[in-house]
């Protein structure tokens, strides 16, 4: 395995990070309405739950939509995507079928893991989505591992790994950092920073808080982004895909955002106060900043908006009804897919 | 009195050397610290030191002497002042390791200290006769065959693979430069460059989860834990993440993976890189367990393995490295990953092992002989799915069983076979199935208390007779 020689491209901030293009109108609603989907859906994801359709664990992404909206807008159909068990909105933004998402969380057959999987473990080959992951910590070395395969075939791929932040205080990340830095892998870490980790804010986990530092040991470069904003996500995305794309190793992205609802949906999130929660949403909520500007810069009219958010209505319904009559698993289903045939 | 300068253990299973060259001549003065002399271990060429000072007075073993013992001298020092006359006196007799096996002179591979080249001919402690190349039933006839070791055996089928799939790489610790703690991959660095030969940092975790992702983008990872013991540190990406995904993901997603290094214990490295695993894989859906005996079938059933689209755990042994044996040549021969060998036939009670303990269960078979039991010798080979066919079959026609493991006892592969055995073959039993397995201890270092440790022939003649009812 080559070693990378000399860290000349480890962006010490002196060069003015490479900008994207400037998104389109039509780019900018795509993002819009990708980020309403996955709004709209998780919603439904709740109200699911809490009629006792969906079992087990259930991790929202409410208030975090534009993290994986902005990164995965610049990604190409080479590239794979790995997360942990925050995963529903990553799915839907690699553009797997919500229906397959919902019907999976209802644990029925037409579900994306026949619903073996659930909520936390979910996989699509033909979209590159490699979970879906529910330990805390493994999709680092997975992410750096679908990197290492995108090396090998020199199919000029890069993974994005999504971990939270949380994860950065597990040892696996490092030794990851570390071959991902020794051996130049093709891979974004995206920590998505949403100020806990369960119930323990990252002042009370984490020695160092800036996480976006966290790979300086591996002179592995960091960058603190607005991750409530799309268009920084965008925009700081675009360098670390970038730096990673051309051959230069690991970036860390430190999306700082924050999720609505608890941990999971019996969490009642008493370790934070109810302002700090109505502050982010009135103040930084992603999908009401974008629609802002769309209506600012008349990118859009209103009616057009109202036309999407009808749109995206109805596909969360049609994911909905299809997860409550889409059958249960086969029981025959139940010795299928331990191995496969040799 | 002249100072003996012995044959040197280069390593915890080394009993015997080769003396390559001699660095200093008859006459020549040494200090400590000098190099005096090469010794060839069957792995690796070791630089003998002095350690004490004065001249070299004699050599006793020129040159290119094959097959010395470790301890037998092979050179004496004079001491200052000490007149060549002394060396008229005979040399000691060759000390005698006593019970136990060969000292020691160097530590086994430990995590975070592997650096010093490893010497080690990893000979058998009682070499084992080469295994007939009769094939087991459901096995491909071998063909041409070859005697090799069984670490040469693990390195053709490795090569062949990589030869004939590029997406077949080696990844682990020390496996490219170094060519291998145990020089199983002796050789591939060579054949196939660092693409596809990939040195890891000390990071069994994260290397053994980058493999696993690896194995989802497409690719078929050999990787080598320098010992099973290590694999402890990624034992959550062995299970969570290659054993479960598929089923995880209602069967899109293959993790064709080999995880394979020694299981099990060595001599003298105590208890922490002592241990066999083959119960805690087993334990697993989604895993294939493999844990060979013979060079022949080490070679087909991890190339078996590396073309399974599944995970498989591959489980050698440190001991039977140095083992010889027949070895298919054809690089087409491969072994299926669900059939047991019956290793000897016999009707007076069936032994069934694994690994080495097929070896310890052979010994006790020749003792049974003797006194009128003929034991047939199950060698599993496949550990998860186990051959119950076979169990049961053979149980059938001799009614009795003991199952003999280097695994602890509680939980262990001899429970499972007792529990298969009693749910398929009961009304067959003429005895109690009795468990051999080591003393439910940590491994302990000292010579005694190991070998005390260990079931030896001994432990399975003894429970045979017992289920046998001659005790």
């Amino acid at each position: 395995m080559a070693t990378r020689g000399n860290k000349s491209q480890s962006g010490k901030g002196k060069q003015q990070p490479p900008k994207p293009p400037e998104p389109s109108a039509d780019e900018l609603q795509r993002y819009y309405r990708d980020m309403l989907l996955i709004r709209r859906f998780e919603e439904r994801a709740g109200q699911l739950y809490g009629m006792g359709l969906i079992g087990g664990f259930c991790h929202l992404y409410i208030g975090q939509e534009a993290v994986v909206t902005g990164v995965q807008s610049l990604l190409t159909e080479t590239d794979s995507v790995i997360t942990a068990y925050r995963d529903h909105g990553h799915m839907l933004a690699c553009g797997m079928d919500p229906k397959g998402v919902m019907a999976e969380l209802t644990g029925r057959r037409g579900g994306y893991s026949k619903g073996k999987g659930g909520s936390m473990h979910m996989f699509s080959v033909e979209e590159r989505f490699y979970g879906g992951h529910g330990i805390v910590g493994a999709p680092a070395p997975i992410g750096a591992g679908l990197a290492f395969a995108h090396r090998y075939r020199d199919d000029g791929g890069l993974c994005t790994c999504y971990i939270g932040d949380g994860a950065v205080n597990q040892g696996q990340f490092y030794e990851s950092l570390n071959m991902a830095a020794l051996w130049n892998l093709p891979v974004v870490y995206i920590i998505e920073n949403n100020k806990y980790g369960m119930g323990t804010s990252v002042e009370r986990a984490s020695a160092t808080t800036e996480l976006h530092q966290r790979g300086r040991a591996f002179e592995v470069p960091g960058r603190a982004v607005d991750g409530m904003n799309v268009l920084s996500v965008r925009e700081a995305g675009y360098e670390a895909v970038q730096h990673a794309r051309n051959g230069n190793g690991p970036f860390i992205l430190e999306m700082k955002t924050y999720r609505y609802r608890g941990h999971s949906m019996s969490d009642p999130a008493k370790y934070r106060s109810k302002e700090e929660v109505q502050k982010m949403r009135e103040e930084h909520d992603p999908i009401n900043q974008l629609r802002q500007r769309l209506l600012d810069d008349g990118v859009v009219t209103e009616d057009a908006l109202k036309e999407v958010d009808r749109e995206v209505k109805n596909v969360v319904t049609e994911a909905a009804d299809f997860a409550q009559s889409s059958p249960e698993p086969d029981p025959a289903e139940l010795y299928t897919d331990v191995l496969a045939e040799a | 009195m002249p100072i003996d300068v012995l044959m040197p253990a280069l390593s915890p299973t080394m009993t015997e050397g080769k003396v390559a060259r001699w660095q200093k001549q008859e006459g020549d003065t040494v200090a400590p610290g000098d190099v005096i002399a090469e010794v060839e271990t069957d792995k690796a060429t070791m630089e003998v030191e002095a350690v004490d000072e004065g001249t070299l007075g004699q050599i006793l073993v020129p040159a290119g002497s094959e097959n010395i013992p470790v301890n037998q001298p092979i050179a004496r020092i004079l001491e200052e002042g000490e007149s060549p006359d002394a060396l008229e006196q005979a040399p000691a007799a060759p000390e005698q390791g006593g019970d136990g096996p060969a000292p020691a002179a160097q530590e086994a591979p430990t995590e975070g200290a592997p650096a010093q080249p490893q010497p080690a001919p990893q000979q058998p402690a009682a070499p084992a006769a080469p295994q007939a190349a009769t094939p087991a039933a459901g096995d491909p006839p071998m063909g041409e065959t070859r005697v090799i070791a069984m670490r040469e055996a693990l390195r053709d089928a490795l090569a062949e693979e990589m030869r004939r799939d590029d997406r077949v790489f080696a990844i682990g610790e020390e496996i490219g430069q170094y060519e291998g703690a145990y020089k199983v991959t002796q050789g591939l660095l060579a054949e196939f460059g660092e693409r596809r030969v990939v040195d890891t940092p000390i990071t069994e975790h994260a290397f053994t989860g980058l493999a696993v992702g690896a194995a989802f983008g497409g690719l078929m990872p050999v990787l080598e834990f320098m010992t099973f013991n290590f694999a402890m540190q990624a034992i959550d990406h062995i299970v969570n993440s290659a054993a479960k995904t598929r089923y995880m993901s209602g069967g899109q997603m293959a993790s064709p993976i080999v995880f394979r290094g020694p299981n099990g214990p060595p001599p003298r490295v105590a208890a922490q890189h002592s241990q066999c695993y083959a119960s805690w894989y087993m334990h697993v859906p989604g895993l294939k367990v493999v844990s060979p005996y013979s060079p022949g079938d080490a070679k087909g059933l991890l190339k078996a393995a590396i073309r399974d689209p599944n995970p498989v755990v591959f489980l050698e042994h440190e001991l039977l490295y140095g083992n010889t044996g027949p070895v298919a040549e054809d690089p087409g021969y491969v072994l299926p990953l669900d059939r047991a060998r019956v290793e000897r036939a016999g009707d007076g009670v069936t032994l069934v092992a694994y690994s080495r303990a097929v070896q310890t269960a052979l010994d006790a078979a020749e003792q049974l002989a003797h006194e009128g039991i003929e034991a047939e010798v199950i060698n599993l080979r496949s550990l998860r799915p186990l051959d119950a066919g076979a169990i049961t079959a053979s149980v059938q026609k001799t009614n009795r069983v003991v199952s003999v493991e280097e695994g602890w006892p509680v939980a262990g592969v001899g429970a499972e076979i007792a529990a298969v055995v009693n749910e398929r073959a009961f009304d067959w039993l003429d005895a109690p199935p009795a468990r051999v397995a080591p003393a439910d201890v940590p491994q302990p270092y000292a010579a005694n208390l190991e070998q005390l440790a260990v079931p030896s022939a001994e432990d399975v003649a003894d429970a045979a007779r017992q289920v046998c009812y001659r005790a």
